[in-house]
């Protein structure tokens, strides 16, 4: 019922105003930290089908399931003339075996700092930084993590390759990251043993579009490993499926790991993403 | 065995021959339809423009024959037909113009249109688009 509220609010405002100047698909979608990106990578584009003319402002809510956690996120971004994208996004992680939740808070800022992905010559490259605190830090600090907010820093590459591959076009983003969050931040910043343990991580996507509306990829992203519980990197498989420049759903099948003592989390991903 | 290994070795050159001589024959120009696949793409592209609210005013000005005629001979130069783009160049054209980024995405999102209607596989509509979209610079905010 939600979903179906969420898809027709999208659907009416989205008639009213829609930024439409960019080529369909191209923007991506909204990764986990509210980012316009892959699922798990912030990309270089910024969100949403604005030009460098237009403001562009975008929804979505995603949910991840694996065997013993789920994710539920929801956010949207702000972006103007297809220079600097502000973005939010709520966290709630639900840990099965303590029956409770741990929610996050993330903002975001992105500048594009050279580039079209479609039409430069060089990759388009963007700076961007997410904020990112936790509403309760009591499992972060059971788990020995040292702080409960934490800012990671992250320097993105993007590329679409007209008719590259056997004539279809292809996508590749590559991104590094300054951080120092322990799963991505759900259970806290650093090690308390250690102290602050910044470190820079590299995370990855690719795609092949099939026809202007489907594209399908892999994304990897390493992260780090601060923890006395072990933190493995992530990857998934993705299906993202662009009907018009007003919304696009995803689904993946991701591969996370071993998360604070499970082992071998892996589960289905899905995400819908408004576009105004 | 020496005999048939020249035999193996002929057929191979001969097989590699005639792909390479039948790759050389379908340039891009023969996979859009040749002149006649062209001439369909301009004019439903010239078609589409004619009832777009937002790009028509760009075309207002222009004499629809000479740019008809124009696009048609650009297209077959840029996708190796038997053809010489002799008009000016994309520059000249455009400047003071002042097309920004999000009505030339709009024309590009026209040709696909136009390309689609006349039956232009994906793969192939990609390789124009990449012929095309180097000039890009030279055509909006000018």
């Amino acid at each position: 019922m939600r979903l179906i509220l969420f898809l027709l609010t999208v659907s009416l405002t989205s008639q009213l105003f829609a930024a439409d100047g960019k080529l369909i698909a191209t923007p991506g979608i909204s990764q986990i930290e509210g980012t316009g990106g892959g699922g798990f990578v912030p990309w270089a584009q910024l969100a949403g089908y604005g030009s460098r003319d237009e403001i562009a402002a975008n929804v979505f809510c995603s949910g991840a399931n694996v065997d013993d956690y789920d994710l539920r996120v929801c956010g949207a971004q702000a972006t103007f003339y297809d220079r600097i994208e502000f973005s939010v996004a709520k966290q709630k992680f639900h840990v099965d075996a303590l029956d409770l939740d741990i929610k996050q808070r993330v903002l975001g800022v992105k500048a594009r700092l050279y580039g079209d992905i479609v039409y430069s010559q060089f990759p388009q490259i963007s700076l961007g930084i997410q904020h990112k605190k936790l509403d309760d830090p009591t499992v972060a600090y059971l788990l020995g993590a040292d702080d409960d907010s934490g800012t990671d820093i992250y320097l993105a590459a993007s590329k679409l390759h007209l008719g590259a591959i056997a004539g279809y076009n292809w996508l590749w983003n590559v991104t590094a990251r300054s951080t120092e969050a322990n799963q991505t931040g759900l259970l806290g910043f650093g090690d308390a043993a250690h102290g602050s343990q910044r470190e820079i991580v590299l995370e990855a996507s690719t795609a092949i579009l099939f026809g202007r509306h489907l594209a399908l990829g892999v994304e990897y992203r390493q992260k780090p490993d601060n923890l006395a519980l072990k933190e493995d990197d992530w990857s998934n498989v993705f299906v993202a499926w662009f009907p018009n420049k007003v919304i696009s759903v995803t689904a993946a099948w991701l591969d996370l790991g071993e998360i604070a003592g499970a082992k071998n989390q892996k589960g289905a991903y899905f995400s819908v993403t408004g576009y105004f | 065995m020496l005999a048939k290994f020249q035999y193996s070795f002929l057929m191979a050159c001969c097989l590699i021959l005639t792909a390479c001589a039948s790759t050389s024959e379908s340039t891009l120009y023969n996979k859009l339809g040749g002149e006649q696949g062209v001439n369909n793409i301009v004019e439903n592209l010239i078609q589409q423009i004619g009832q777009d609210e937002q790009i028509f005013h760009y075309f207002a000005e222009a004499r629809v024959s000479r740019f008809r005629e124009n696009l048609i001979e650009h297209f077959c130069a840029i996708s190796d037909g038997p053809c010489q783009y002799t008009g000016d160049n994309m520059a000249d054209i455009h400047t003071g113009m002042n097309i920004n980024e999000s009505d030339f995405n709009h024309l590009v999102d026209l040709l696909i249109n136009a390309m689609d209607a006349e039956g232009i596989p994906h793969r192939v509509q990609n390789q124009l688009l990449a012929r095309l979209a180097p000039l890009r610079e030279n055509i909006i905010y000018l």
